[in-house]
């Protein structure tokens, strides 16, 4: 069977942190990884690697910067699934690879104990799996939960 | 060695000022990640932000690491095998935008090398006490569980 083209993304820092906590499900896929943060994806030896622009809700110029990379490098690699943890540029990448037929799928940073993040609930509409690590907080909102990272 | 961190997105100087307090009386230096650092702290050593290469190398020689409630933090230290001392952050001292730290806090009490001070006296009671157990980055049932349950929708789609 051909192998399933992934695209791994994730913002620096706690996202990253959980996305290769997850990278067992993937990395013997044809996977390339996103992150924001220069020399991260090669400290966990996740490659190949891009580096792609940052962004918040606070940042319209920034938003649109990121979601232009992201859209070049999802034309290039038509990736059959992608997943995220987050944060915004991962919303962006599920809302734009959706729109090019790819699987998508969500998982919510385990941080967010009490409620799904504003990411998150911004993903929801482009998620073909939308996923909390917290019980109570995917029962709350009609989210999947199928464990943790933790 | 300590270290100390705060998280890239937020200040925290109530644990850095507890840090700052308490390093004279340890035995160990402390060495920080503070954000925006305070002219007051001059009991630890602080760094605003760090690369990662320099983040690996000080969490690589720390003996204990003390941090705010932040998943990366827990992470860092349940894969390097160190004890974790996590004070969370308080809404009500403006320190974030909910109290969701209170309740990671709750949740991760319980793993292994995880210790939580619920206030800065608590911290100074766990360093006190030395000879905390290290955390364990052996991958627990619920972690199993997510990571095939996302082999499957890759493999299906479904």
């Amino acid at each position: 069977m051909k192998s399933k083209r992934v695209l791994a993304i994730a913002s620096g820092g706690g996202h990253w942190q959980q996305l290769m906590l997850m990278r067992d499900a993937f990395d013997d896929c044809d996977t390339l990884y996103l992150t924001t943060l220069p020399g991260l994806a090669d400290q966990f030896q996740a490659t190949p690697s891009r580096l792609i622009p940052d962004c918040n809700r606070s940042a319209k110029l920034a938003i649109l910067r990121c979601a232009l990379s992201l859209l070049r490098i999802i034309l290039s690699q038509r990736p059959d699934v992608i997943i995220s943890t987050g944060a915004l540029p991962g919303v962006i990448a599920l809302a734009i690879g959706k729109t090019f037929g790819a699987r998508t799928i969500w998982v919510d940073s385990v941080a967010n104990a009490e409620e799904m993040s504003m990411s998150g609930k911004l993903a929801r509409r482009f998620a073909d799996l939308w996923m909390s690590q917290w019980e109570d907080v995917a029962a709350d909102c009609g989210a999947e939960f199928s464990g943790a990272v933790l | 060695m300590i270290f100390v961190t705060v998280g890239t997105q937020l200040p925290f100087p109530r644990l850095l000022d507890a840090m700052n307090d308490l390093a004279p009386d340890l035995s160990q230096p402390v060495i920080a990640q503070c954000g925006q650092r305070e002219p007051r702290w001059t009991n630890i050593e602080c760094h605003d932000t760090l690369t990662p290469d320099a983040f690996k190398t000080f969490t690589n020689t720390a003996a204990l690491m003390v941090s705010h409630a932040g998943i990366g933090s827990i992470l860092t230290a349940k894969s390097l095998g160190l004890p974790l001392i996590i004070l969370p952050r308080r809404h009500e001292f403006g320190e974030h935008r909910n109290d969701h730290q209170l309740a990671t806090a709750r949740y991760v009490q319980s793993l292994q090398g995880v210790h939580v001070a619920w206030t800065a006296d608590e911290l100074g009671l766990l360093l006190a006490a030395g000879n905390l157990e290290p955390a364990t980055n052996t991958p627990g049932p619920s972690h199993q569980t997510l990571v095939h349950r996302l082999r499957g929708f890759i493999e299906t789609g479904e």
